[in-house]
């Protein structure tokens, strides 16, 4: 199982490097030397917190774009282009297929991440001149973002199994924005009454709540991350995956490839 | 026990925007193929062979009945060892050599990593692709992508093999080498069900076939029977036009070419025929009989019922 699992698991990272998916990495760099003059132009103190805002929000968009538009052909194009059928024609489980290829693409957010984490740190260095001990936080901030990655390859990969690419895309891109004002849907359930507030309730338990994993403002003003709220947004993360690529699981187990 | 048995497989999808109606494509089956058989599977196109290979592999799941490939159920992931297939116009990732592809799929299907490399290289030795390197598939023509096919689908040296139209789209030299392919499997001794609609590929194959029409299977018969079938018609050509005359009660679909004659006569009446020309003189050129062939069994299981119907409706 072990051996099938990492086989599709690297062959979908081998997939998405080929079709140069980390291309977006020159983009990154470049978008970060070419905020340089402006930054420069800011008076100190807000420097850093320009250039923290723009380094976490654009690893977090950066991924959120990927996770999408790969995502969404993960299991529809190997059904389209029928590679599955010489696939599932050898003692893969189905179950297992799926579990490759979510890891595979998270894998892939990961390698993203950390490199751009690395150019951040390079440029934090080079403009900021300097790393402060409580810049550690940046990395708390970056471990969110990944737990959002987590989140969202499970979503996209649950629209896969079954959906076009188009609305697949459109149905994600939807989940990402209600995530984010996922806190904000909250407190709508929480001031609203009778069937409203039952339904939004229920809204805000099914929809993913990325608000609750950004603190990217946080950070960028130097304030701590509780460790309790790290617990929180790791058990959240992990349990709305499992429960999502489960999802992906049951559709596709029941699903007849034509 | 059988190498595939096949008891009432069927499969319905359900058409339509309200998914209500029905289509049926394919009617129950039933078939065995035994161990180290060849057999062919032939239909035209839309006859139901690939829908019946899909079910086999676990593609797409069966309305009704079950099936059983060395023993074990089709729904039992662990059967997939012991079995190859190569889907018909096969696409492969094309972002990947074909080392590469062949590694993964040996991956998947077990093949421990100490033999994985060696056997790689020497079924691309086999198949004629020794020499392709690292070059992405997406370079690839359809017939390398078909030696790559046969490739990955006997990469974990399977008992069984199941080809979907291996030669569809070749050009001449691309058939001729998957022939001799699949003719090497054979004489390894391996099981073979290939699905096809070139009867002259299955003729050269087969053991034995099973004709499928409309979803349903027609006929199953031995290759070998219909090339010795003793021949109730003969051909019988003959120099002299002039002796037509007097044997036109004996023989029938005559052409003449100039002084040539061309007839088909009973093999009942062959005898007669040929003394009636030496009396009249004529030069008998040949005389042959015509045996049934797979293109006429096959013809007789898909034309049959059409005729039926027709004759129903009238």
């Amino acid at each position: 199982m072990t051996s099938r699992l990492s086989a599709i698991t690297l062959n979908t990272f081998r997939e998405a490097v080929r079709d140069r998916v980390l291309y977006n990495l020159v983009l990154f760099v470049l978008l970060l030397v070419a905020s340089a003059p402006v930054i420069s132009q800011i008076s100190i103190g807000m420097e850093k917190l320009m250039l923290v805002n723009l380094g976490l929000s654009s690893i977090s968009l950066f991924g959120v774009i990927i996770a999408i538009f790969v995502g969404i052909g993960l299991v529809s194009k190997e059904i389209e282009k029928k590679t599955l059928y010489t696939i599932l024609a050898r003692p893969v489980r189905r179950w297992e297929f799926i579990a490759g290829k979510y890891l595979g693409l998270l894998l892939t957010l990961v390698v993203n991440a950390v490199l751009m984490t690395v150019g951040f740190y390079l440029a934090l260095l080079v403009f900021i001149h300097g790393l402060h001990p409580a810049d550690g936080m940046l990395l708390v901030a970056i471990y969110f973002i990944i737990l959002q990655f987590m989140m969202m390859v499970a979503i996209t990969l649950l629209f896969s199994t079954f959906s076009t690419p188009i609305f697949s895309a459109i149905f994600a891109f939807s989940l990402f924005v209600i995530g984010t004002f996922g806190n904000d849907l909250r407190n709508f359930a929480a001031m609203s009454n009778g069937a409203t507030k039952w339904l939004a309730t229920a809204a805000a338990y099914i929809m993913p709540n990325f608000a609750s994993l950004n603190v990217i403002s946080q950070v960028a003003h130097q304030q701590s991350v509780g460790g309790q709220l790290v617990l929180f947004n790791t058990v959240y993360a992990l349990l709305y995956s499992v429960a999502v690529a489960a999802a992906a699981v049951l559709v596709f187990e029941r699903r007849n490839l034509k | 026990m059988h190498a595939l048995e096949i008891q009432g497989l069927a499969k319905d999808y359900a058409v339509g925007f309200w998914k209500k109606t029905s289509r049926t494509a394919l009617k129950p089956l039933h078939l065995n193929v035994t161990h180290g058989e060849t057999f062919g599977f032939l239909g035209p196109n839309g006859a139901g062979k690939t829908t019946t290979l899909k079910l086999l592999m676990g593609i797409i799941f069966p309305t009704s009945g079950t099936a059983t490939i060395l023993g074990r159920d089709i729904g039992d992931p662990e059967v997939k060892r012991k079995v190859g297939f190569l889907p018909e116009q096969p696409y492969f990732y094309d972002y990947l050599s074909a080392p590469e592809l062949l590694d993964y799929y040996a991956r998947l299907s077990g093949v421990p990593a100490g033999t994985r490399q060696s056997r790689i290289a020497e079924l691309l030795e086999r198949v004629g692709l020794r020499d392709v390197g690292n070059k992405q598939l997406r370079k690839f023509s359809k017939g390398m992508l078909q030696r790559v096919g046969i490739a990955q689908a006997i990469i974990h040296d399977p008992e069984i093999v199941f080809l979907d139209e291996p030669m569809s789209g070749l050009d001449p030299v691309g058939r001729h080498d998957v022939r001799e392919l699949i003719q090497q499997l054979k004489d390894q001794g391996k099981t073979i069900f290939f699905s096809t609609h070139i009867l002259s590929d299955a003729e050269a194959l087969c053991d034995r076939v099973g004709v499928i029409h409309k979803g349903e299977l027609r006929g199953v018969g031995v290759v070998n029977d219909f090339r010795s079938s003793v021949a109730d018609k003969t051909e019988v050509i003959w120099l002299g036009a002039g002796a037509l005359a007097s044997v036109t009660d004996l023989v029938s679909d005559t052409h003449t070419t100039g002084d040539t004659v061309r007839g088909t006569v009973q093999s009942d009446n062959l005898d007669r025929l040929l003394e009636k020309l030496r009396q009249q003189r004529a030069r008998l050129i040949s005389v042959t009989p015509i045996n049934q062939t797979l293109e006429d069994y096959f013809l007789a299981q898909t034309q049959e019922k059409e005729e039926e119907k027709e004759a129903v409706r009238s």
